[in-house]
C-alpha cells in the first residue's frame, strides 16, 4: 500500500458493521501516514508541570515519532520545540530532564535561547561559531531558530501540544470528556487540580501497535477476564481483587471526538462512603476525610467517576485505582514506547502517597501484576496479524453493536452498557476521519474557527 | 595461627559462603522453585528497583529515582513478592504462560560491610545478568548491579534488602515477570 484513499479507508474501517482491517495495525505506509495525518494534527500530551517547576527547566518528550523539548523559559512561558538542531539534525537535548540557560548543539555548536531578555522569539539562534568569517553575518537567526510547536496549553498540571496552527482549542478538543479526565487530575476532595505527579517516568518498549493500547483503555470491560490471575491473588488496596469494590461502569464514548471511558453517568449526590485502603488505617482515615470534604465542596453539582479512559489519539489514564497517565508513543507499526506517570493528591500526607505509590507499582507498568498480562496480549495480537492470510481477516468489534444511547448532561456522549465495543468503533471512525485528511470544519464542526482566536490559548 | 591470617581466612570463608548463597538462589529461580526462593527472604525484606535517568555528568546524584519517594520499576515487600509467586502458580498468568526460560548469573561479588558477630548482617554488591527467553523469539537480557543486605538466621542466610540497578533507561523488555 502506498497511499490510503477514501475508498481504502471505507474498506479498512467499517464502523457500521463493526470490523477493522488488520492492515491498519501492521502496515508501514499506513503508519507513516498516521504520523502526518493523526499525530501532526492532534493535541498530544507532552508532560507535566511537575517536571519543569522552575524557570529554564526542561523535559525531553516525544510527539509521535518526533523528539521534542518541553521547557519553561526565564519568563515562565511553557514552550515545546522539536528536539533536533535546525543546522544538521543533531538531537539537541539528550538528557531526560534538567535545567539549561540555552540549548547548545554538541555537533557544530549552534546554540538557541528561549529567554525573551535575549531573543525576540523563544528558540532563536543566539550562538553560531564562525558567524562573521563563515557566514559573513548573513545567517538569519530567526529563520534558523528552533522549530517551535505553535499550540501549547497547560490543563490542571498536564501539558498538551498540537503542531497544526489551525487546530481547535484544546478545551474544545477535549469537550465534555474533561469531566472524566478531571477525576484523575482534581483533588479527591473535588477541588480543581490538586494532584501532583510522582517523580520519574516508567518508559518501556512493547512490540504492538499504538492503537491496541488506546482501544484497551478507551473502555474494554470485555478484557477483564484476562486479569483473572491478579484478581485471584488480590493486590487491591483493601486486600481483595485488584481494586476496591466498584460500582457498575459503562462504556461511555464521545462520538464526535474519539474519546471514551469506562465510567458512570453524571450524578449529583456522592454515594455513601466505601472504605478504601482498609489495610492501612491512617490512609483510610485520609480518604474518609477527603470524602467528607468532597461532599461539602461539590454539593449537588453533577460529577462523574471512571476507572480508565483514552483521549484520542494516544493519551490514556486511570482515574481512581490506580491513578496514572499512560502515553503510547508510536515507534513503528509493530512497536510502541509506553510512558507511565503516577498521580497523587499534592497535599496528602506522606503515608497516603506511599501507600498509593506501592499500590500503583504492583498494579501498573511493566512490573505491574495486572499490566504484565496486558503486554502479552498486546504483543501477540499483533504478532499473529502480520501474515498474508491473517491480514485478510478483519478484527471484530461487534460487541453491543447498535446499543448506543445518548448520555444526558454530556455533550455528544453515548453509553452502550458495560460490555461494549462502541468506544472502539468511535475511536476507529475518528481515526478514519483524520486519515482521510478531513478539514477542521468537518472534523470539529462546533469548534471556534482558528481565525477567531489567538493561538496558544 | 596468627590472628591476621585467621581473620583473612574467616573473611575468605564468608565470601565463599555468600557466593554460594547467590549461586543457590539463582538455581532456585531458574528451576522455577519460587516458594523455596521466598523462603530465602526476611519478613521485612525491601526489594527495590529504581528507574535510571539520562543525566548530565554533573548531576549523577539524580541518576536513580529516589527511594520511597519516586517511581521505580518495582518496590516490593514480602507480601507482594509472595503475591507474585502465587500469581505465577495460577496457571492463567498469561505473561508467564507458557513459562519463560531464565538464566540468572551473578558475578563480581564483594562484601562491603559485615556487622555483628553471631547473627551477622552483610552488605554486598554484585553484577547480575538475567536472560529471559520466551515463546519462539523473545529474548531479554537484563544486566546491572545489585546491592544486597544478607542477614544470618538460624535457617541460614536470608535476603533483608535488595536494590536492583538495571542498566537500562527505557526498559527494553515488555514486562518484568522474573525476579532479580
Amino acid at each position: 500500500m502506498e497511499e490510503v484513499s477514501e475508498k481504502d479507508l471505507q474498506r479498512l474501517i467499517d464502523s457500521e458493521k463493526g470490523t477493522v482491517s488488520r492492515e491498519i495495525f501492521v502496515d508501514q505506509t499506513i503508519f507513516d501516514l498516521e504520523m502526518e495525518r493523526v499525530f501532526a494534527r492532534s493535541w498530544l500530551f507532552v508532560g507535566h508541570e511537575g517536571f519543569i517547576p522552575n524557570p529554564e527547566d526542561f523535559f525531553a518528550s516525544r510527539m509521535g515519532k518526533d523528539p521534542v523539548i518541553l521547557t519553561r523559559n526565564k519568563q515562565g512561558e511553557i514552550l515545546v520545540f522539536l528536539n533536533s538542531c535546525t543546522h544538521r539534525g543533531m538531537k539537541l537535548c539528550r538528557y531526560d530532564q534538567g535545567n539549561a540557560r540555552a540549548f547548545t548543539c554538541p555537533y557544530h555548536g549552534w546554540s538557541f535561547s528561549t529567554n525573551r531578555d535575549i531573543v525576540e522569539e523563544p528558540g532563536e539562534l543566539v550562538g553560531v561559531p564562525h558567524f562573521k568569517d563563515g557566514y559573513g553575518e548573513h545567517l538569519d537567526r530567526k529563520r534558523w531558530g528552533l522549530v517551535r510547536c505553535p499550540n501549547v496549553v497547560v490543563y490542571k498540571g498536564t501539558i498538551w501540544a498540537n503542531w497544526d496552527p489551525e487546530a481547535p482549542p484544546f478545551l474544545e478538543w477535549l469537550g465534555d470528556m474533561h469531566h472524566y479526565l478531571d477525576v484523575a487530575l482534581d483533588h479527591r476532595d473535588g477541588s480543581p487540580g490538586g494532584s501532583e505527579v510522582i517523580g520519574g517516568v516508567q518508559k518501556w518498549r512493547v512490540k504492538t501497535n499504538w492503537k491496541i493500547v488506546a482501544e484497551n483503555f478507551i473502555g474494554d470491560m470485555y478484557h477483564d477476564i484476562s486479569h483473572r490471575s491478579v484478581d485471584t491473588v488480590g493486590i487491591g488496596p483493601g486486600g481483595k481483587g485488584r481494586r476496591d469494590a466498584q460500582r457498575p461502569r459503562l462504556a461511555i464514548g464521545f462520538s464526535e471526538l474519539g474519546h471514551g471511558v469506562l465510567g458512570e453517568l453524571p450524578y449529583t449526590a456522592e454515594p455513601d462512603y466505601a472504605p478504601t485502603f482498609a489495610s492501612h488505617p491512617d490512609v483510610e482515615a485520609y480518604y474518609r476525610k477527603v470524602y467528607d470534604d468532597r461532599v461539602r465542596n461539590l454539593g449537588d453539582r453533577p460529577r462523574v467517576t471512571n476507572s480508565v479512559g483514552t483521549i484520542f489519539p494516544n493519551m490514556s489514564f486511570h482515574s481512581k485505582q490506580p491513578r496514572t497517565i499512560l502515553i503510547t508513543h508510536p515507534i513503528s507499526p509493530t512497536e510502541v514506547e509506553l510512558w507511565r506517570l503516577y498521580l497523587v493528591d499534592a497535599d496528602a500526607p506522606q503515608a497516603v502517597k506511599d501507600a498509593a505509590r506501592h499500590y500503583y507499582l504492583r498494579y501498573s507498568g511493566p512490573g505491574g501484576m495486572t499490566e504484565a498480562d496486558d503486554m502479552e496480549n498486546w504483543t501477540y495480537a499483533i504478532g499473529s496479524s502480520e501474515g498474508a492470510i491473517a491480514r485478510r481477516q478483519d478484527f471484530n468489534y461487534q460487541l453491543a453493536l447498535g446499543k448506543a444511547e445518548p448520555v444526558p448532561g454530556l455533550q455528544g456522549a453515548v453509553q452502550s452498557g458495560s460490555y461494549s465495543e462502541e468506544n472502539q468503533r468511535i475511536f476507529y471512525r475518528r481515526w478514519a476521519q483524520f486519515m482521510s485528511r478531513a478539514e477542521w470544519d468537518s472534523l470539529m464542526p462546533q469548534a471556534t474557527p482558528a481565525k477567531a482566536r489567538s493561538h496558544g490559548d | 595461627m596468627a590472628t591476621d591470617t585467621q581473620a583473612a581466612l574467616e573473611a575468605l570463608l564468608l565470601h565463599r559462603e555468600i557466593d554460594e548463597f547467590f549461586n543457590q538462589e539463582a538455581e532456585l529461580l531458574d528451576a522455577r522453585r519460587f516458594d523455596d526462593w521466598l523462603a530465602l527472604l526476611t519478613p521485612d525484606i525491601r526489594y527495590w528497583m529504581p528507574l535510571m535517568r539520562n543525566v548530565h555528568s554533573a548531576n549523577v546524584h539524580d541518576e536513580f529515582t529516589n527511594e520511597q519517594l519516586d517511581s521505580s520499576w518495582m518496590d516490593e515487600g514480602l507480601e507482594t513478592l509472595t503475591q507474585r509467586v502465587r500469581q505465577l502458580g495460577t496457571g492463567i498468568h498469561w505473561a508467564e504462560e507458557p513459562v519463560s526460560r531464565t538464566t540468572h548469573m551473578v558475578s563480581n561479588v564483594r562484601l562491603l560491610a559485615v556487622r555483628g558477630s553471631t547473627s551477622r548482617e552483610v552488605d554486598t554488591s554484585c553484577r547480575f545478568l538475567v536472560y529471559r527467553n520466551r515463546q519462539q523469539d523473545e529474548a531479554d537480557i537484563f544486566i546491572g548491579k545489585r546491592l544486597d543486605t544478607l542477614r544470618e538466621t538460624e535457617d541460614g542466610w536470608k535476603i533483608a534488602r535488595r536494590e536492583i540497578r538495571l542498566d537500562q533507561n527505557v526498559l527494553l523488555a515488555k514486562n518484568l515477570t522474573t525476579f532479580f
